[in-house]
């Protein structure tokens, strides 16, 4: 029997973890200034990028091919939890989205955010590429049932970025573009009827809100306006570390978690998020290039999702604290303060490095 | 390449690479495009609308707080003090930073007294302030509560233990009923202020001075840039702009003067007035019981309120100010220079048997005295009162021509005194009876207006303004209290200059000088109704009593004084002023259910009017009895 990892070389990507050192130190650094010098939670975030750097590091040393083949089982472990979790909310009559273990709180629809495009990708590569057009449908159908399970919860942030991320798996694989014309005419046909038809008026008027805070500035629209005005006060070049009023004053809700990025706007300005992007995109193409340079499909196929998703994160929790976007609860990719989703993301990044590694190895040999 | 059923048997691991590669790259423009919408939101937010928001984020960030004026001062006309500014700690709420407002109102309850009328009190003002200004829960703290409050204040977020400056009046109830008061601002109070004005004020005045000059008193509210958190708390102060005290009121009141006039009614409920007749300056301005207005300015209890409220002797009611008496016989002189300027001429005699009748009718109006007074002319009639005379006379001339001429000396109308709530009497006429009772005017009442019964009704105030014109030979003035406005910043003094009625006219000197002439001799003469009162004065006095009933006696029945119950029993009046050559005083006394005007009003009045003139101004002496005047010579020698 083998060993579900081979400990052949210690499997790694220097890129990849300096830019991750780099935007965790940001998120110390932007962390200290947001949370008002509150040095506890400083503590509690260094212990959680360490725990997430050391956990990234253990994924690393897992093979893709391992990961492929237990992709099935941990899918398929992943949908039992979110029906228990389902379940326990129904007879308790009330919203859950985590499995209390005692020690950690567990989020069964974050793990999902791994284990649907790992599933897609492995039922991708059941078949031959292209995937012919029915077998499409079946991948489509690995990301409704969770999807759905998650939606359900209700937590339609979270169903909506699954999705994502198995639909990256899906173009990745090569769905041909009539098909994607088609979906597309589907959904801008449909949508206009769904609006006027299903939604009732108190719906719409949400939705609207959602995209127009200025409709209710003191309710629903104050967290968007409250941010856009620290964005915009920060200028070009920011009001300084610990000088943005509106962060220092109170005025950004939640402004150590989905909203940091205001504090970081008005405190770094312009030049500051462009400095910022700069880290992420160089994470980001790290990424791809990993996928491009992976030498089996499944590899290609996840890593391409994960990194995909990853810039998706970044560019939802932008969007949304400037105001393009409705507020839908996505943190700032490793900057924002909290647990579940930094240890998401870091064992997607071990794997990337697992598949560089991989990538590498088969190269050489 | 095998296939099986036209399909690749084996993967195509270059195919499916060149696949994903190719939607890789794609992927690698998407990625780039999100980056450049970004790039150019965030240039949007902060370049190109930067100005917008950073105006935005300061006007989060600075918030402007009111700070309260401290209220104008009131002095008397000799600069003793009416209403002062008092250190006092008061506790305060800000309604924003209070999460659990029950929670926190009981954990003060604790350490505090708190009435529930301060509680009702303070949650009204919450709902209709912003909350971000503090309010105040209980003003006035004790020493031991203020020290116990600060004890725990730490765990009392969002109060606040602030110093404030707080209305007391040192004379109390003397001046009540003409100062008025301050109280808490009301919910209703709030609906109609101009809320900038008073923010962070928490007084309005209520009644009398107070009221009346509100805006005077108030001062200019000040302001302060504070900045503030999103939860309200002030983090530093920026800038400063300082409020402007409120002016300091002078009223002509002479505080001995209340002193004195308060204490001989003391016991009765009565009012008196007394102004300069020259000014219309109010000197004393008297209704008693009175009560102290001190236990108002942070709301008075509710039991303590409820037995001023319900006490017989009703304390609340101003009665110099809207009392409503018949005037009696006090308008006695006010009747013959109505009869002299309409052709009835002073010397023209009319037989008093006791009693009048109209012709063809057997109703008698009486006279008060029985027997009846004989032949009476105006002098006469006046000095001794006679009821008869004044009968036939008001027959005469009629109630249209009585109602109209009354008027003009102030009857049935507001004096213009610069007191809120003045109430203007009745001078009544046909129009009038017919409009309020609906029914025509009978020739009997305008025989008993004449001796000002029925339905005419004036008040003290009335009196006292009718019997200054009467010494100013037709010169009417308007009652006023207040003379002069200072700016306590640079001390400038404004004097207020009260523009002078018209004189009267159709009423010739002589007829001034033969009412006065009586009026004197009812003082002064032999069978003067008063003549108790002028026995050795140094000074001439005029003045007429008055008896008001309250009851009508029926046809026949005698009033029985001792067998009358109190509240039936006649109301007791003298107006009067002096010295009669150059007078300085004008003054009206009514006193309820007193009895006689010349057995109870005529001797207080009496010695108001000389304290007055021998004590305050120190013009004459009193009982000149030579050993005083030897004494005070070899003193002053």
């Amino acid at each position: 029997m083998r060993l579900p990892f081979r400990i052949l070389k210690f499997r790694f990507d220097m890129p990849l973890f300096l830019g991750l050192v780099v935007l965790c130190a940001v998120s110390l650094l932007i962390l200290y200034s947001a949370g008002g010098a509150n040095s506890a939670q400083l503590v509690r975030q260094l212990t959680r990028i360490a725990a997430g750097l050391g956990l990234m590091l253990v994924v690393a040393q897992i093979s893709p091919a391992s990961w492929r083949r237990y992709s099935p089982i941990i899918y398929s472990l992943g949908m039992v939890m979110l029906v228990v979790v389902l379940a326990v909310g129904f007879i308790g009559k009330g919203a859950q989205r985590w499995i209390d273990l005692g020690v950690i709180r567990f989020q069964p629809s974050e793990a999902m955010k791994l284990a649907v495009p790992m599933m897609v990708a492995w039922t991708a590569t059941q078949r031959f590429l292209p995937l012919p057009v029915w077998y499409i449908g079946v991948c489509f159908v690995v990301i409704a049932v969770p999807a759905g399970l998650i939606g359900l919860q209700p937590d339609l942030g979270t169903a909506l970025l699954v999705s994502f991320a198995g639909l990256v798996v899906i173009f990745l694989a090569g769905i041909s573009w009539k098909i994607i014309v088609a979906l597309l005419a589907v959904v801008s046909v449909s949508a206009p009827l769904v609006w006027q038809f299903v939604f009732h008026d108190y719906q719409r008027r949400r939705v609207l809100t959602l995209f127009d805070p200025w409709q209710d500035p003191l309710g629903a629209g104050y967290h968007t306006i409250q941010s856009m005005i620290a964005i915009g006060s920060g200028g070009k070049t920011g009001k300084g570390w610990l000088h943005g009023t509106q962060a220092q004053l109170d005025f950004i809700p939640e402004r150590t978690t989905d909203f940091i990025f205001s504090v970081f706007g008005e405190e770094f300005g312009l030049l500051g998020f462009i400095l910022l992007l700069c880290i992420y995109l160089f994470l980001v193409f790290r990424g791809i290039m990993i996928a491009f340079y992976a030498q089996e499909t499944y590899d290609r196929l996840l890593a391409g999702s994960i990194i995909l998703t990853f810039m998706f994160y970044v560019f939802v929790n932008i969007g949304m604290v400037s105001g393009i976007l409705p507020v839908v609860g996505v943190p700032l990719p490793l900057v924002s303060y909290g647990g579940t989703s930094m240890l998401t993301l870091m064992v997607g990044f071990g794997m990337l490095m697992s598949i560089h590694s991989e990538g590498r190895k088969l190269s050489r040999t | 390449m095998l296939t099986i059923k036209g399909k690749p048997a084996i993967r195509d691991h270059l195919r499916e690479a060149a696949i994903v590669q190719s939607r890789l790259v794609m992927i690698s423009f998407l990625v780039l495009l999100l980056a450049v919408i970004l790039i150019i939101r965030l240039a949007y937010l902060q370049v190109y609308q930067f100005e917008k928001f950073s105006d935005l984020a300061n006007r989060n960030r600075v918030s402007t707080h009111p700070i309260a004026p401290v209220r104008g001062l009131i002095f008397d006309r000799n600069g003793m003090p009416l209403a002062a500014n008092e250190r006092a700690y008061n506790l305060e709420i800000l309604p924003k930073q209070v999460e659990d407002m029950d929670g926190l109102l009981d954990a003060i309850g604790v350490l505090v007294e708190l009435s529930e009328k301060d509680v009702e009190q303070f949650r009204k003002l919450v709902k209709y302030r912003p909350s971000f200004q503090r309010q105040v829960l209980r003003a006035k703290l004790t020493e031991k509560e203020a020290a116990r409050y600060s004890a725990h204040q730490h765990e009392l977020a969002g109060s606040y233990l602030v110093a404030a400056l707080q209305r007391s009046y040192p004379e109390g109830e003397l001046m009540g009923h003409a100062l008025g008061y301050v109280g808490r601002i009301s919910d209703k109070d709030v609906k109609r202020i101009d809320k900038k004005a008073y923010g962070g004020t928490h007084y309005i005045g209520r009644q009398g001075i107070e009221e009346q000059y509100e805006s005077i008193l108030l001062g200019e509210v000040g302001s302060e840039d504070v900045e503030t958190n999103a939860h309200g708390q002030q983090v530093r102060a920026l800038t400063k702009q300082l409020p402007k005290t409120g002016k300091t009121l002078f009223l002509s009141l002479d505080t001995e003067l209340q002193r004195k006039t308060t204490e001989l009614l003391s016991g009765y409920e009565a009012a008196a007035v007394a102004l300069d007749p020259k000014t219309g300056e109010i000197l004393a301005f008297v209704s008693v019981p009175g009560y102290d207005t001190n236990p108002f300015v942070n709301g008075i209890s509710v039991p303590a309120y409820a037995a001023l409220r319900e006490s017989d002797r009703r304390p609340l009611i101003n009665r110099a100010l809207y009392g409503r008496y018949a005037p009696g016989s006090t308008i006695k002189g006010f009747m013959g220079l109505i009869a002299m300027s309409n052709g009835i001429p002073s010397s023209e005699t009319v037989f008093a048997p006791g009693w009048y009748s109209l012709p063809n009718s057997r109703h008698r109006y009486r006279c008060w005295k029985k027997t009846g007074h004989g032949v009476m002319d105006l002098h006469d009639a006046i000095v001794q009162s006679c009821d008869v005379y004044f009968y036939r006379n008001a027959k005469r001339l009629g109630i249209d021509l009585l109602h109209d001429e009354m008027s003009a000396f102030g009857f049935g109308q507001k004096t213009g005194i610069d007191i809120p709530n003045e109430n203007s009497g009745l001078m009544p006429s046909r129009e009038w009876k017919k409009r309020k009772i609906g029914q025509p005017w009978y020739p009997g009442e305008t025989v008993i207006t004449g001796i000002g019964q029925g339905y005419m009704l004036a008040t003290p105030l009335q009196l006292a303004a009718a019997v200054a014109l009467l010494a100013n030979r037709g010169q009417p003035i308007i009652p006023h209290l207040l003379t002069a406005v200072q700016d306590p910043d640079d001390g400038t003094l404004e004097q207020i200059q009260y523009k002078k009625p018209e004189k009267l006219s159709g009423i010739s000197d002589a007829a001034y000088a033969e009412v006065i002439q009586a009026m004197r001799d009812v003082v002064h003469g032999p069978r003067g109704t008063a003549r108790k009162i002028g026995k050795g004065l140094e000074y001439e006095m005029a003045g007429k009593t008055g008896t008001a009933q309250v009851k009508s006696i029926p046809q026949g029945q005698k009033y029985d004084k001792k067998n009358t119950p109190k509240k039936y029993r006649d109301h007791s009046l003298f107006v009067a002023f002096a010295p009669v050559d150059d007078p300085k005083i004008a003054l009206a006394v009514i006193i309820e259910h007193g009895g006689g005007g010349s057995k109870v009003a005529a001797p207080i009045a009496g010695k108001i009017i000389d304290f007055y003139l021998v004590d305050r101004l120190g013009l004459y002496n009193r009982d000149p009895a030579p050993a005083d005047e030897t004494k005070k010579a070899s003193q002053s020698g």
